[in-house]
Protein backbone atom coordinates (compact mmCIF):
# COMPACT_ATOMS: atom_id res chain seq x y z
CA UNK A 1 0.00 0.00 0.00
CA UNK A 2 1.31 3.43 -0.94
CA UNK A 3 0.25 6.67 0.73
CA UNK A 4 0.95 9.87 -1.18
CA UNK A 5 2.28 12.30 1.40
CA UNK A 6 1.47 15.89 0.35
CA UNK A 7 5.07 16.82 1.11
CA UNK A 8 7.16 13.72 0.30
CA UNK A 9 5.14 12.12 -2.50
CA UNK A 10 4.17 8.43 -2.72
CA UNK A 11 5.78 6.38 0.08
CA UNK A 12 5.45 2.87 1.40
CA UNK A 13 2.91 2.38 4.18
CA UNK A 14 5.76 1.17 6.46
CA UNK A 15 6.87 4.81 6.79
CA UNK A 16 3.49 5.79 8.24
CA UNK A 17 1.87 5.32 11.63
CA UNK A 18 -1.87 5.00 12.02
CA UNK A 19 -3.17 7.58 14.47
CA UNK A 20 -6.76 6.48 14.62
CA UNK A 21 -10.21 7.20 13.31
CA UNK A 22 -10.51 10.68 11.80
CA UNK A 23 -14.23 11.00 12.46
CA UNK A 24 -14.20 11.25 16.24
CA UNK A 25 -14.25 14.62 17.93
CA UNK A 26 -12.46 15.03 21.24
CA UNK A 27 -14.53 16.77 23.92
CA UNK A 28 -13.08 19.84 25.62
CA UNK A 29 -10.52 18.66 28.24
CA UNK A 30 -12.67 20.02 31.09
CA UNK A 31 -15.83 18.40 29.78
CA UNK A 32 -17.69 16.12 32.19
CA UNK A 33 -20.10 14.91 29.54
CA UNK A 34 -19.61 11.16 29.96
CA UNK A 35 -21.62 10.34 26.83
CA UNK A 36 -19.33 12.57 24.75
CA UNK A 37 -16.21 10.96 26.24
CA UNK A 38 -17.66 7.49 25.78
CA UNK A 39 -18.40 8.26 22.12
CA UNK A 40 -14.89 9.67 21.64
CA UNK A 41 -13.19 6.63 23.13
CA UNK A 42 -15.41 3.77 21.94
CA UNK A 43 -17.85 4.66 19.17
CA UNK A 44 -16.57 3.84 15.69
CA UNK A 45 -18.40 3.84 12.37
CA UNK A 46 -16.44 0.87 11.01
CA UNK A 47 -17.65 1.45 7.44
CA UNK A 48 -17.15 -0.97 4.55
CA UNK A 49 -15.89 1.68 2.15
CA UNK A 50 -14.32 5.13 2.42
CA UNK A 51 -13.03 5.88 5.91
CA UNK A 52 -11.57 9.11 7.32
CA UNK A 53 -8.30 8.39 9.10
CA UNK A 54 -5.42 10.23 10.72
CA UNK A 55 -1.94 9.02 9.84
CA UNK A 56 1.49 10.35 10.67
CA UNK A 57 4.36 10.18 8.22
CA UNK A 58 6.58 9.16 11.12
CA UNK A 59 9.35 7.79 8.90
CA UNK A 60 9.51 10.90 6.75
CA UNK A 61 8.45 14.51 7.20
CA UNK A 62 6.59 13.61 10.43
CA UNK A 63 3.48 15.52 9.31
CA UNK A 64 0.07 14.42 10.53
CA UNK A 65 -2.21 13.62 7.60
CA UNK A 66 -5.92 13.33 7.03
CA UNK A 67 -6.35 10.28 4.79
CA UNK A 68 -9.45 8.80 3.14
CA UNK A 69 -8.89 5.05 2.73
CA UNK A 70 -11.29 2.51 1.32
CA UNK A 71 -11.46 -0.31 3.86
CA UNK A 72 -12.45 -2.83 1.15
CA UNK A 73 -9.82 -2.06 -1.49
CA UNK A 74 -7.18 -0.07 0.50
CA UNK A 75 -7.47 2.58 -2.21
CA UNK A 76 -6.41 5.99 -0.88
CA UNK A 77 -8.63 8.64 -2.42
CA UNK A 78 -7.28 11.71 -0.63
CA UNK A 79 -4.39 12.81 1.59
CA UNK A 80 -4.11 16.30 3.06
CA UNK A 81 -2.21 17.86 5.95
CA UNK A 82 -4.13 17.60 9.22
CA UNK A 83 -2.65 21.00 10.10
CA UNK A 84 -5.11 23.76 9.30
CA UNK A 85 -7.96 21.38 9.92
CA UNK A 86 -10.45 23.31 12.06
CA UNK A 87 -10.97 20.43 14.48
CA UNK A 88 -7.30 20.05 15.36
CA UNK A 89 -6.85 23.84 15.49
CA UNK A 90 -9.72 24.13 17.98
CA UNK A 91 -8.21 21.33 20.04
CA UNK A 92 -4.85 23.08 20.06
CA UNK A 93 -6.42 26.33 21.31
CA UNK A 94 -8.39 24.55 24.01
CA UNK A 95 -5.18 22.83 25.17
CA UNK A 96 -3.40 26.18 25.32
CA UNK A 97 -5.99 27.78 27.56
CA UNK A 98 -6.27 25.07 30.19
CA UNK B 1 34.74 23.18 21.34
CA UNK B 2 35.32 19.65 22.59
CA UNK B 3 37.02 17.30 20.19
CA UNK B 4 34.44 15.15 18.50
CA UNK B 5 34.92 11.40 18.28
CA UNK B 6 33.38 9.56 15.37
CA UNK B 7 31.03 6.66 16.15
CA UNK B 8 32.41 5.01 12.98
CA UNK B 9 35.99 4.95 14.24
CA UNK B 10 36.15 1.23 15.17
CA UNK B 11 34.65 0.09 11.85
CA UNK B 12 35.88 2.64 9.34
CA UNK B 13 38.66 0.80 7.47
CA UNK B 14 40.27 2.91 4.78
CA UNK B 15 41.00 1.03 1.56
CA UNK B 16 39.30 -1.05 -1.10
CA UNK B 17 36.89 -3.78 -0.07
CA UNK B 18 34.54 -6.34 -1.52
CA UNK B 19 34.46 -7.29 -5.15
CA UNK B 20 36.76 -4.54 -6.47
CA UNK B 21 38.79 -6.60 -8.97
CA UNK B 22 36.76 -5.08 -11.81
CA UNK B 23 36.87 -1.57 -10.43
CA UNK B 24 35.49 0.37 -7.50
CA UNK B 25 31.90 1.48 -8.06
CA UNK B 26 31.22 2.99 -4.61
CA UNK B 27 33.20 5.42 -2.50
CA UNK B 28 32.17 5.70 1.15
CA UNK B 29 33.37 8.39 3.52
CA UNK B 30 32.36 10.26 6.63
CA UNK B 31 32.17 13.98 5.93
CA UNK B 32 32.29 15.10 9.60
CA UNK B 33 30.69 18.52 9.16
CA UNK B 34 31.30 20.97 12.01
CA UNK B 35 27.68 22.12 12.14
CA UNK B 36 24.40 20.31 11.50
CA UNK B 37 21.35 22.42 12.31
CA UNK B 38 17.64 21.95 12.09
CA UNK B 39 15.63 25.10 11.44
CA UNK B 40 11.86 25.23 11.74
CA UNK B 41 9.50 28.06 10.82
CA UNK B 42 6.19 28.74 12.51
CA UNK B 43 3.25 28.35 10.10
CA UNK B 44 3.23 31.32 7.73
CA UNK B 45 6.85 32.32 8.48
CA UNK B 46 8.49 29.94 5.98
CA UNK B 47 9.44 32.67 3.48
CA UNK B 48 11.16 34.72 6.20
CA UNK B 49 13.15 31.69 7.35
CA UNK B 50 14.20 30.92 3.77
CA UNK B 51 15.46 34.48 3.38
CA UNK B 52 17.37 34.22 6.69
CA UNK B 53 19.01 31.03 5.41
CA UNK B 54 20.03 32.85 2.22
CA UNK B 55 21.46 35.77 4.21
CA UNK B 56 23.45 33.59 6.61
CA UNK B 57 24.68 30.85 4.28
CA UNK B 58 24.44 32.47 0.85
CA UNK B 59 22.42 29.47 -0.36
CA UNK B 60 19.11 30.05 -2.14
CA UNK B 61 16.45 27.40 -1.59
CA UNK B 62 14.49 26.44 -4.70
CA UNK B 63 10.70 26.33 -4.44
CA UNK B 64 8.98 23.07 -3.70
CA UNK B 65 8.99 20.21 -1.22
CA UNK B 66 12.41 18.77 -0.48
CA UNK B 67 14.23 21.48 -2.43
CA UNK B 68 17.80 22.29 -1.49
CA UNK B 69 21.18 23.42 -2.66
CA UNK B 70 24.85 23.01 -1.84
CA UNK B 71 28.08 24.85 -2.56
CA UNK B 72 30.40 22.11 -1.32
CA UNK B 73 31.13 23.65 2.08
CA UNK B 74 27.56 24.47 3.05
CA UNK B 75 24.36 22.62 2.27
CA UNK B 76 20.69 23.19 2.95
CA UNK B 77 17.55 21.22 2.15
CA UNK B 78 13.93 21.04 3.21
CA UNK B 79 12.92 17.76 4.85
CA UNK B 80 9.43 18.58 6.13
CA UNK B 81 6.93 21.44 5.72
CA UNK B 82 8.67 24.58 7.04
CA UNK B 83 11.68 22.61 8.30
CA UNK B 84 15.21 22.65 6.95
CA UNK B 85 18.54 20.98 7.62
CA UNK B 86 21.55 23.28 7.28
CA UNK B 87 25.07 21.86 7.26
CA UNK B 88 28.43 23.62 7.36
CA UNK B 89 31.96 22.22 7.26
CA UNK B 90 32.89 24.79 9.92
CA UNK B 91 31.71 24.80 13.51
CA UNK B 92 29.70 27.66 14.99
CA UNK B 93 26.88 27.95 12.45
CA UNK B 94 24.39 27.89 15.32
CA UNK B 95 25.60 31.24 16.65
CA UNK B 96 25.21 32.80 13.20
CA UNK B 97 21.58 31.66 13.11
CA UNK B 98 20.76 32.25 16.78
CA UNK B 99 20.46 36.01 16.30
CA UNK B 100 18.95 35.89 12.83
CA UNK B 101 16.11 33.43 13.47
CA UNK B 102 14.04 35.50 15.89
CA UNK B 103 11.47 33.82 18.17
CA UNK B 104 8.75 35.24 15.89
CA UNK B 105 10.14 33.38 12.86
CA UNK B 106 10.93 29.94 14.26
CA UNK B 107 13.46 27.78 16.04
CA UNK B 108 17.08 26.64 15.69
CA UNK B 109 18.20 23.24 16.98
CA UNK B 110 21.87 22.27 17.00
CA UNK B 111 22.22 18.61 15.98
CA UNK B 112 25.95 18.72 15.24
CA UNK B 113 26.73 16.06 17.85
CA UNK B 114 23.56 14.08 17.27
CA UNK B 115 23.91 13.16 13.61
CA UNK B 116 26.57 11.40 11.58
CA UNK B 117 27.06 12.36 7.94
CA UNK B 118 27.97 9.56 5.54
CA UNK B 119 28.81 10.26 1.91
CA UNK B 120 28.16 7.62 -0.71
CA UNK B 121 29.48 8.36 -4.18
CA UNK B 122 30.21 6.52 -7.39
CA UNK B 123 28.40 5.13 -10.42
CA UNK B 124 26.50 2.55 -8.31
CA UNK B 125 25.50 4.96 -5.51
CA UNK B 126 21.88 5.18 -6.71
CA UNK B 127 21.72 1.42 -7.04
CA UNK B 128 23.09 0.66 -3.57
CA UNK B 129 20.84 3.25 -1.89
CA UNK B 130 17.83 1.84 -3.74
CA UNK B 131 18.45 -1.42 -1.84
CA UNK B 132 17.95 0.51 1.42
CA UNK B 133 15.22 3.03 0.77
CA UNK B 134 11.93 2.73 -1.11
CA UNK B 135 12.24 6.08 -2.87
CA UNK B 136 13.12 7.08 -6.43
CA UNK B 137 16.83 7.95 -6.69
CA UNK B 138 16.81 8.69 -10.43
CA UNK B 139 18.20 12.13 -11.24
CA UNK B 140 14.95 13.59 -12.70
CA UNK B 141 12.97 12.54 -9.59
CA UNK B 142 15.72 13.43 -7.10
CA UNK B 143 17.66 16.42 -8.49
CA UNK B 144 21.06 17.63 -7.22
CA UNK B 145 20.66 19.60 -4.00
CA UNK B 146 17.28 18.07 -3.12
CA UNK B 147 16.66 16.34 0.21
CA UNK B 148 14.48 13.42 1.29
CA UNK B 149 13.60 12.06 4.70
CA UNK B 150 12.91 8.37 4.93
CA UNK B 151 13.71 5.30 7.04
CA UNK B 152 15.72 2.12 6.74
CA UNK B 153 14.42 -0.45 9.23
CA UNK B 154 13.30 2.34 11.58
CA UNK B 155 16.64 4.14 11.29
CA UNK B 156 15.55 7.63 10.31
CA UNK B 157 17.69 9.05 7.51
CA UNK B 158 17.87 12.37 5.75
CA UNK B 159 19.41 12.13 2.31
CA UNK B 160 20.69 15.00 0.19
CA UNK B 161 21.93 14.56 -3.35
CA UNK B 162 25.12 16.61 -3.52
CA UNK B 163 26.21 15.47 -6.98
CA UNK B 164 24.97 13.52 -9.99
CA UNK B 165 26.29 10.31 -8.39
CA UNK B 166 26.86 11.48 -4.83
CA UNK B 167 24.57 11.45 -1.78
CA UNK B 168 25.03 12.62 1.81
CA UNK B 169 23.09 10.55 4.33
CA UNK B 170 22.43 11.94 7.82
CA UNK B 171 21.61 9.30 10.42
CA UNK B 172 21.30 9.34 14.21
CA UNK B 173 24.75 9.11 15.75
CA UNK B 174 23.68 6.12 17.87
CA UNK B 175 22.65 4.16 14.75
CA UNK B 176 25.55 5.34 12.59
CA UNK B 177 27.88 2.39 13.17
CA UNK B 178 25.25 -0.22 12.39
CA UNK B 179 24.07 1.75 9.36
CA UNK B 180 27.65 2.08 8.13
CA UNK B 181 28.19 -1.67 8.41
CA UNK B 182 24.98 -2.32 6.48
CA UNK B 183 26.11 0.14 3.82
CA UNK B 184 29.46 -1.66 3.53
CA UNK B 185 27.73 -5.04 3.16
CA UNK B 186 25.41 -3.64 0.50
CA UNK B 187 28.38 -2.18 -1.42
CA UNK B 188 30.49 -5.36 -1.29
CA UNK B 189 29.20 -6.87 -4.50
CA UNK B 190 30.05 -3.82 -6.62
CA UNK B 191 33.38 -3.11 -4.94
CA UNK B 192 33.80 -0.14 -2.62
CA UNK B 193 36.53 2.10 -1.33
CA UNK B 194 36.50 3.75 2.06
CA UNK B 195 38.23 7.13 2.21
Amino acid sequence: MLITCPYCGPRDVLEFTYQGDGNRERPQPASQNLDAWNAYVYDRLNPAGDHNEIWQHSGGCRSHLRVVRNTLTHEISSTTFARGDHKSAARHKAGGKS
Amino acid sequence: MVERQSPLEPVLQVGSHGNFEHGVDIILSETQPGSILQLAAWPGEEKKLISVIRTVTGLALPDGAGGGSTDGARSVFGFAPGKFTVVDEAEGLVSAFAGAVTPAIGTVTDLSHGRTAIRIAGPKAEWVLAKFFAIDFALPAFPVGAGRSTVHHDVFAQIQRTGADQFDVYVFRSFARSFWKALCHASEEVGYEVQ
